[in-house]
């Protein structure tokens, strides 16, 4: 210790040490900060939490059943009686099969995410740090998925399987997987040549304490923004699944579904028949935007 | 503690190098050529002291250290630490190895993680070694305060909000958390301003006597070489070309390539300046070595002999000794020169 307080004492070290004093907080804390002020950022994820909300306690906010159908008031205009969004061709009440909808559209657009991000996201990080063979493998692997556009990839795939919305998320969840991977992949690429890396080989860590404790915390960053930037890519392909059928069944209320159906109706009442289409166009751009200012609030070195 | 490790006591040396070599191969076209970034070196590091490593870049340096590190696997050789071979069935292992070494890498900035605040890098090497989490927190604010940070203001910063000398600082803690014996500064001060690199020799000095450690000191920087190290070990395409004493090293070098690299210093005084470069062109490529003596393609001095057989070292197991591989100082080389 003595030659602590001597260090400590020495006028080139307490020079060094006078540098401004700087908040210092946590790196959650630091990305909370940053978000609250954008507002840009807030809006739009205040938009998704009433989404997911509204979704969430469909029952509660729901003004009609979502199944009860009316032969006289089939393809009514916006504000026909109660019905505030009017009624599809079955005559059930827009607002309320909107509302109930946004659970399999989110439900579609979540689940596959979440499941590809793991499952690539380990995939990547297993590729990029053991590098060599083992990475040209998987990732080659993944360039076979990657050569088919995704849209028929998830169409090829939910068609064999059938329809019906496990088979579709399942069909989703592999369309997600290569992309996924590749994120990870190029993270821990970056990372793995980095002298830190092997540093803390030199202290002696084993790979799995390396990967957990020095990778995984600068993957996780680029995973997690592209992965809710692909949330709302997934709710417009599990729309166009259910566009096509092979995703949800009829009757059950769903945002892809609702447009394929009423499309036919487009000239009697356009505005209704237009509904599914802006909800779907409204969560996927909130999602993305939320996914931007969370990228810009994540970097730490910004 | 480290004299409870100290197993071999003072005389035995900390760290022998046995003719390690490691090639590595690299493909270009259609076949593949090794690259001899090492080969056949051997030196050793005596306890206590600080042995500076020189030489032109490409020459091995860090290949060198991060062999004695086992970052790289050795093709050849043998490593042989405090008494005991390394990674050998009766000796002690890699990790016991790491325990005991460590090293303070040139790229301040690529050797901290920047996700993670800098105690928390520091806290890494004790946390491994099976600290619990807040104990290895204590030991990298110790350690902070002891390369004269204030744990407080810096620990939980990130990397990108210190200064290059900052977080020279900071790897220099990390390296010494886990309370080494041997620390090796592969270049560890060249990347700082003149100002900041003298304060960071300084700390590393005060460190050394405070912990008792063992330097390996790579650099290319002769001035700062012949400043800190005891001993000097001369580097020339991945061979050992002289080892000795650093004052030996520096007032009569004895190799033609050693004088050469310490005629290229820059001269203080203006009426001593260098008028002719003593040394021309890159070193050739380690791909395909000159055969013979390493140097011979760009010695003033080189002679048939030197293109056919490869000079030897010498003795160079005592503290003292000044040797170097030139057939100019072997009596029955054949060199025209040669002293009889």
């Amino acid at each position: 210790m003595g030659d602590t307080v001597m260090l400590a004492e020495r006028p080139d070290v307490r020079e060094e040490q006078a540098a401004p004093v700087t908040k210092v907080r946590g790196y959650w804390q630091t990305v909370g900060h940053r978000l609250r002020y954008d507002p840009v950022t807030l809006m739009f994820a205040a938009i998704v939490l009433l989404i997911v909300l509204a979704a969430v306690f469909a029952p509660l906010v729901a003004p009609f059943d979502p199944y009860k159908e009316s032969i006289i008031g089939r393809l009514k205009p916006l504000g026909w009686r109660d019905h505030l969004l009017g009624t599809d061709e079955l005559g059930r009440d827009m607002l309320s099969r909107l509302i109930y909808g946004g659970r399999v559209s989110l439900l579609m657009g979540v689940v596959p995410v979440l499941i590809a991000s793991i499952v690539g996201g380990a995939l990547g990080v297993i590729g990029g740090f053991a590098g060599g063979r083992t990475n040209t493998a998987i990732m080659r692997t993944m360039d076979v998925f990657y050569a088919f556009p995704s849209v028929l990839l998830a169409v090829a795939i939910a068609g064999a399987m059938g329809g019906g919305i496990i088979n579709g998320m399942l069909a989703l969840t592999l369309v997600f997987v290569p992309p996924m991977c590749r994120v990870a992949e190029t993270a821990t690429t970056q990372v793995r040549s980095l002298d830190f890396i092997e540093a803390a080989r030199a202290t002696g860590a084993g790979t799995l304490t390396i990967i957990r404790y020095h990778v995984l915390g600068n993957v996780l960053g680029p995973v997690f923004v592209y992965a809710s930037s692909l949330v709302s890519v997934s709710i417009l392909l599990a729309s166009g699944l259910s566009f096509l059928g092979l995703g949800v069944r009829p009757p059950t209320p769903d945002w892809g579904l609702m447009l394929s159906t009423l499309r036919q109706s487009i000239y009697v009442v356009p505005t209704v028949c237009a509904l599914p289409g802006v909800a779907i166009f409204i969560t996927s751009i909130c999602f993305n935007l939320v996914s931007d200012g969370l990228r810009s609030a994540m970097d730490v070195r910004l | 503690m480290s004299e409870a490790m100290d197993i071999g006591g003072p005389a035995q040396p900390l760290l022998i190098a046995r003719e390690i070599s490691k090639h590595f191969h690299v493909r270009g076209g259609a076949k593949t050529s090794r690259v001899r970034a090492v080969d056949g070196i051997s030196f050793t590091v005596f306890k206590g002291e600080t042995l500076g490593v020189v030489g032109e870049s490409g020459c091995g340096k860090s290949t060198l250290a991060r062999l004695l590190l086992h970052l790289v696997e050795r093709d050849t050789g043998e490593l042989i630490f405090d008494g005991e071979p390394v990674g050998a069935p009766h000796g002690i292992t890699v990790a016991a190895l790491r325990r005991q070494v460590q090293m303070v890498f040139q790229d301040s900035y690529s050797s901290l993680n920047p996700r993670m605040p800098v105690q928390d890098s520091v806290a890494f090497g004790p946390f491994v070694h099976g600290r619990g989490k807040s104990a290895a927190r204590g030991v990298a604010r110790d350690m902070l305060m002891k390369v004269g940070l204030n744990p407080d203001l810096f620990g939980p910063r990130y990397p990108h909000e210190l200064s290059g000398g900052q977080k020279q600082r900071v790897n220099i803690a990390r390296a010494l958390a886990i309370e080494p014996r041997m620390v090796i500064l592969d270049e560890a001060v060249s990347a700082l301003d003149k100002s900041v690199e003298a304060q960071v020799l300084n700390l590393l000095h005060a460190l050394k006597q405070q912990f008792n450690l063992t330097y390996l000191f790579i650099s290319h920087d002769l001035n700062v070489v012949r400043h800190v190290s005891d001993r000097v070990l001369v580097m020339y395409l991945g061979r050992a070309v002289e080892l000795g004493p650093s004052e030996d090293i520096f007032t009569r070098p004895l190799h033609p390539y050693t004088r050469a690299l310490l005629g290229s210093r820059p001269s203080m005084d203006p009426a001593n300046r260098i008028e002719e470069p003593p040394i021309t062109g890159d070193p050739p490529s380690p791909i395909d070595p000159p055969s013979g003596c390493r140097f011979h393609t760009r010695c003033p001095f080189a002679e048939a002999v030197c293109a056919e057989r490869s000079p030897e070292l010498g003795e160079w197991s005592e503290r003292g000794s000044h040797v170097a591989a030139c057939h100019m100082l072997d009596a029955g080389s054949g060199h025209s020169r040669a002293v009889q």
